[in-house]
């Protein structure tokens, strides 16, 4: 077992609206992420991936406030610190964040290098110019972006050429964990896999020692990750490994989630599409009992008594049902 | 198999942008013939012309060459008459559903334009209420919560359904689906195309469907088109195109999309560019 780089215990934030409103788009999540692994959120829109993302950063603001929990990165509890503290050396040294629509990151008036140098002088005002040149020429050099790229402004280059600029500059400070919000659905498919590699490149560098990858494109998300969480309504529902996440889910959630998966292979006609029925429930008041018993096929009253907790299974796994493992099988196999 | 009846047909169709120098062909000379009922995919990367070549069939950007057939007829729609009665048969569901819509006007609103258009305008407001209930009714929403709301209030995934449910009233024979899936979550994405394979079962209508995910084209689809710099590279059923293609741009395409299980060759691309 590697050394765990990113550990939360029981993370709660909340939103609060301007009625004065509490949302908890997190709810006790708790996870893990070793050196040299790489773990995938999947979940429908509106299921607190982005939040979550945000609030792993221990850097709060109005209206996302922290309730309970600890986010300890490598060791260093990050919860109790001053904002300005987490914001200085927290934020690009520790934990990086490269969200949805990166390239729109970039001053359309600034060259790109400008841009570098600011980012690596909110963290350290006392490095020159020069050698801030140097270290993002030979960064851009090792994952493949032109060093002509860092005298350019960001119209001149393409939107796979921008993402991957924002990529490498959000590494540049050597951060522990990375947290990729979907970094590449606003590219084409060609684009993405560049984008892909360039993420995989960076882990076998060591630019970045574990990574976080945020999307609901599951064909990707399983390419890529190591370990796969599925969320629903700011909760963790089912985690474990992608294979046995993927073809062999246990919660129905889960279930439903992998058979809306779309790929150009043979057999993909025969296969049935299962959406979903009906929408998450509204988070300002969550139901009672499991959040996905009104759109769970195999509800039962009990279902929507008690809040259900995580259930252990063999392999690192866990689910948040009722059920038991085999009864849940069984029923599938009965569709 | 007996022939289909032919319901749109392009020849040589041509759009050109620009002159001299600059000139760009964005769509060159293309040639087509969907049969009704059929569900056809227009799959590219972006920038091959594939909205170019939407456009000019929806009649709202003009053609350089080439001709369009409607049912057999030659399009012509030279006068704003001709060009609304031919907006009767063909409609369009876009992108980016949030921009779709009319910000202004209530989604009663909105469906009565659309039955007034169908020719609807003298029936009594119970009938016309029945009819909308229907419509919302096809695509899994409730009338009754939608009256006196705006679209803005309404989730993106919402909002394409109202959208199919306008295409429900108003009945086109052509339907052109710009990217229909591709600003909303995979899990909406089953049941939008879901709704849009049974518009098709139930009224026999065209679709026609522009997309850059070929997973998709090749789920719904009866014959995809691959395009690249305006033309069509390879085109045929689903599975000849998907499955054995031929082209080795369609391979590229096939090869860059994740798969769960297949290998995903991540070295086909290079990182480096210069």
């Amino acid at each position: 077992m590697g050394k765990v780089i990113l550990e939360v215990n029981e993370l709660t934030t909340k939103y609060i609206t301007r009625f004065n409103e509490d949302v908890y788009a997190v709810d006790h999540v708790s996870l893990k992420v070793e050196e040299g692994k790489s773990l995938g959120i999947a979940g429908e829109s509106g299921c607190g991936k982005s939040t979550l993302a945000l609030s792993l950063m221990g850097y709060y603001f109005a209206p996302l406030h922290y309730t309970s929990g600890e986010i300890i990165i490598d060791g260093q509890n990050i919860t109790g610190m001053h904002p300005d503290t987490v914001r200085k050396s927290i934020l690009g040294n520790e934990i990086a964040y490269i969200p949805q629509a990166a390239m729109n990151a970039l001053n359309p008036t600034q060259k790109i290098i400008n841009f570098i140098e600011d980012v690596v002088q909110a963290h350290d005002p006392k490095v020159s110019k020069k050698e801030i040149y140097e270290l993002a020429r030979e960064r851009f050099e090792v994952l493949g972006l032109p060093k002509e790229v860092l005298q350019r402004y960001p119209v001149e280059l393409s939107g796979g050429m921008k993402q991957r600029t924002v990529i490498a500059t959000s590494v540049i400070l050597e951060p522990k964990i990375l947290i990729a919000d979907e970094p590449s659905s606003a590219l084409d498919v060609t684009s993405q896999k560049m984008v892909i590699k360039m993420l995989r490149y960076m882990m076998e560098k060591g630019y970045v020692k574990a990574m976080i990858f945020i999307t609901h494109e599951l064909p990707l998300l399983y390419n890529v990750t190591d370990d796969i969480m599925v969320m629903y309504a700011g909760q963790i529902v089912e985690k474990g490994a992608s294979k046995q996440t993927v073809f062999d889910p246990i919660h129905p959630y889960a279930k439903g989630l992998m058979g809306s998966i779309i790929v150009p292979e043979s057999g993909l006609k025969d296969t049935k599409l299962t959406a979903i029925p009906g929408t998450p429930p509204n988070l300002k008041n969550p139901p009672e009992g499991c959040r996905f018993a009104e759109r769970c096929k195999y509800v039962q009253p009990e279902c929507k008594r008690f809040p259900v907790d995580m259930k252990y299974v063999e392999g690192d796994r866990s689910y948040r049902c009722i059920f038991t493992e085999e009864y849940l099988r069984k029923a599938y196999q009965n569709d | 198999m007996t022939e289909k009846k032919s319901c749109l047909k392009g020849v040589g169709l041509t759009k050109v942008f620009g002159l001299g120098r600059n000139k760009n062909m964005a769509v060159d000379h293309v040639d087509f013939d969907f049969a009704e009922g059929e569900i056809v995919s227009i799959v590219g990367e972006s920038g091959s012309g594939k909205t170019t070549l939407a456009k000019m069939l929806l009649g709202l950007i003009n053609t350089t060459e080439g001709d369009i057939y409607f049912q057999g007829k030659k399009r012509d729609i030279r006068s704003h008459k001709a060009k609304k009665e031919y907006w009767t048969n063909i409609q369009a569901i876009f992108q980016d559903p949030f921009s779709s819509y009319n910000i202004f006007n209530k989604i009663d609103t909105l469906f009565l334009d659309c039955i007034n258009m169908r020719g609807g305008k003298k029936l009594p407001y119970e009938k016309k209420v029945e009819m909308m209930t229907e419509a919302c009714s096809f695509v899994n929403l409730k009338f009754a919560e939608l009256t006196n709301k705006y679209p803005f209030e309404l989730s993106g995934g919402q909002m394409q359904r109202l959208m199919i449910a306008r295409i429900f009233l108003l009945q086109p024979k052509i339907l052109l689906a710009d990217e229909p899936t591709s600003m909303i979550d995979a899990c909406s994405r089953a049941t939008i195309l879901d709704m849009l394979m049974k518009l098709r079962n139930d009224t026999g209508m065209t679709i026609i469907f522009i997309t850059h995910d070929i997973g998709l084209a090749y789920f719904v689809s009866d014959k995809v088109f691959i395009m690249e710099r305006g033309k069509f590279v390879e085109s045929g059923t689903a599975d000849e195109v998907i499955l054995r293609p031929k082209e080795a741009y369609t391979k590229r395409l096939l090869n860059d999309v994740p798969k769960i299980h297949e290998e995903w060759d991540l070295s086909t691309v290079d990182i480096k560019v210069n």
